[in-house]
């Protein structure tokens, strides 16, 4: 293969390997100027607000919890947290499990309209948030979930109401998250269905398995891989988000995006809480990506060379 | 497969009641509300038929034409920088790469963390007072006075409006540009052994290697990674709004971001939702020709 192919096959005297070297020095560069920024925030959450506005910047310094301390205790992180952790988690479970099925139904039946779905999902899935922000404005806010369609009003049960757990700002940016990487993970869990031989199912069927216990049983099982792609991507988006979260949200269901925005005032920034916000905000999709780099490749470039 | 003629639709029910609900109604109520005058808050019996006028406003309103024409600065150049960058690295770096596991999970990070986290860390790299680029840029600027002329001193990154385009141009091309190099370089590592090893043996250099087999091999590549970045400079919005919020004046207002200012800012909420249709047409437009070269329906008969 390719591996053991060389240009500079003619040469045969030995010598130190410049272009090796060169080619790691320049990744080198290349990951420290990539990792700088990411590093600043870490560092200057350490930092104190003195610390932070002197006038030459200090590498060597004490770090100190202390913007840390303060927005656990002077603000509202942990129920921020807890709403975004619940809507990071919910989109990314509904998104796997609704996807999962519709790929399931698209890969291997046969119906009408079949063909119309596919190709409504495809042409939708550059949506932006920021249109979506428009109706969510006119519409939901004032209702909590809202009259979605004018003239139908939909009203949500008592206890999902607002300043619960789990309310309707909740609820709709599950939805908005769910709709906006639903038709990715469909086509990506699609291209892993048929991949699995039919065969499978058949032989499930004829021990008297139903449908369900196919997809759930047989199916599911086996596309582990399709899955922690489709999941992180689904988290990427519902974890990151800022505009219909800002949105939608109130002062009890905020997301971190939209708290650690608050930190810009009109009398300045108060950068030590918000790079300790910023610094919270990106630790479980660093972690994500150094557990699962390859999958996370692998889905950017499902986008790109398979569809 | 024999199954009752319901049970595909069941299966799809959940999946398209969510995408109808979260994409579809917003696109109909845009499409019916850029009809109307309606301002936030109203009640809804408020509102007033306008019929085309919110089209022939976004006709002739230089605010948005102004967005319109600073989305396309702001795209020529991240797009330019992103793909010759990102294609040159991946060019480059194809061999090593293939052992630096580590490496590549780095250049994986931006692409991973939120919008609004790269707008904050930019903003304050950039920091007119105490941001550390301008500190180093004095710095140097005063060690080596003649390059003072060349830019290297304190500057208003963000206050500026030249410079707030550069800035948010930068920021740009930090977080998108390992996007185009991992596409890319997932590209390089699929072409055939064969064809390389024989080109080898052809003679071909480095250089004729690169233009004459690499380059066409992976036009098909190229044109969808420069589509998706085209695509994603019309939906950027979040780290514009946190590094500069559109400023100075209307220097950085992207199209996206007039669209949210119209309707949270001016809160008009109809005119907010025929900038909206603009857009998705764009989008969509982009979509289709995107399809063109990528489709997962593609080779697929049955469909």
């Amino acid at each position: 293969m390719a591996a053991t192919v060389t240009p500079t096959g003619t040469h045969h005297r030995r010598r130190l390997p410049w272009g090796e070297i060169s080619r790691w020095a320049a990744l080198i560069v290349l990951a420290s100027i990539t990792m700088a920024p990411i590093f600043v925030m870490f560092a200057t959450s350490l930092k104190t607000q003195v610390e932070i506005q002197s006038a030459v910047p200090n590498w060597i310094f004490m770090p100190t919890f202390s913007n840390y301390q303060t927005i656990i205790t002077q603000y509202r992180f942990t129920p921020f947290l807890i709403s975004s952790a619940v809507i990071g988690f919910g989109s990314t479970a509904i998104t796997l499990l609704t996807a999962g099925m519709a790929a399931y139904a698209l890969a291997r039946m046969r119906f009408p309209g079949r063909g119309l779905i596919a190709q409504t999902t495809l042409i939708i899935r550059m949506i932006p948030p920021a249109v979506l922000a428009v109706t969510v404005i006119g519409f939901w806010i004032s209702w909590g979930i809202g009259d979605i369609v004018p003239g139908i009003r939909f009203t949500l049960p008592d206890g999902l109401g607002r300043g619960n757990f789990l309310d309707g700002s909740q609820l709709g940016l599950m939805l908005f998250y769910t709709a906006l990487n639903l038709p990715f993970s469909i086509w990506l869990l699609f291209g892993f269905i048929r991949q699995i031989p039919v065969e499978l199912e058949e032989a499930a069927i004829v021990d008297g398995a139903n449908l369900l216990q196919v997809l759930f049983r047989v199916i599911f099982p086996l596309m582990g891989a399709g899955f922690a792609v489709s999941a992180i991507f689904t988290f990427r988006i519902a974890w990151n988000e800022f505009i219909l979260a800002l949105m939608l949200t109130n002062r009890f269901t905020k997301t971190l995006p939209v708290f650690a925005s608050e930190f810009i005032r009109e009398e300045g920034v108060l950068w030590g809480q918000m790079m300790a916000v910023g610094s919270l905000i990106v630790i479980p999709p660093m972690l994500l990506t150094f557990f699962a780099a390859r999958q996370i490749i692998q889905g950017v470039s499902a986008g790109a060379v398979k569809g | 497969m024999r199954t009752n003629r319901f049970v595909p639709y069941l299966f799809l029910l959940p999946a398209v009641a969510i995408l109808a609900l979260g994409l579809l109604v917003p696109l109909y109520n845009s499409v019916m509300l850029s009809f109307y005058d309606w301002g936030f808050g109203q009640p809804w019996s408020a509102r007033r038929f306008l019929g085309f006028a919110n089209f022939e406003r976004l006709l002739t309103d230089p605010g948005v034409w102004r967005s319109v024409r600073t989305t396309f600065v702001f795209g020529f150049w991240v797009v330019t920088l992103e793909m010759l960058i990102g294609v040159g690295l991946a060019l480059l770096l194809e061999k090593a790469v293939r052992g630096a596991s580590f490496i590549r999970t780095i250049f994986v990070m931006p692409l991973m963390i939120a919008p609004v986290v790269v707008g904050l860390i930019w903003r304050y790299l950039l920091d007119a007072r105490n941001g550390i680029v301008n500190y180093y840029l004095t710095e140097i600027g005063e060690a080596l006075p003649f390059l003072q002329a060349l830019g290297f001193k304190a500057q208003t990154w963000l206050a500026d409006p030249t410079l707030a385009m550069v800035s948010i141009i930068v920021s740009d091309v930090w977080q998108w540009t390992p996007f185009v190099f991992m596409i890319v370089l997932a590209g390089l590592q699929g072409l055939p052994g064969d064809v390389m090893e024989a080109a080898y043996i052809d003679g071909a250099n480095w250089w004729r290697m690169t233009w004459h087999v690499k380059l066409p091999m992976l036009r098909n590549i190229l044109l969808i990674a420069l589509l998706m970045r085209i695509i994603d400079v019309f939906r950027a919005l979040e780290v514009i709004f946190i590094m500069t919020g559109g400023g100075p004046g209307s220097a950085t207002r992207v199209l996206s971001l007039q669209l949210f200012q119209t309707a949270f800012t001016s809160q008009d909420l109809g005119y907010a939702a025929t900038i909206a249709l603009l857009l998705s047409v764009v989008l969509i437009v982009f979509s289709i020709v995107l399809l063109l070269f990528s489709n997962p329906l593609k080779d697929k008969a049955d469909f």
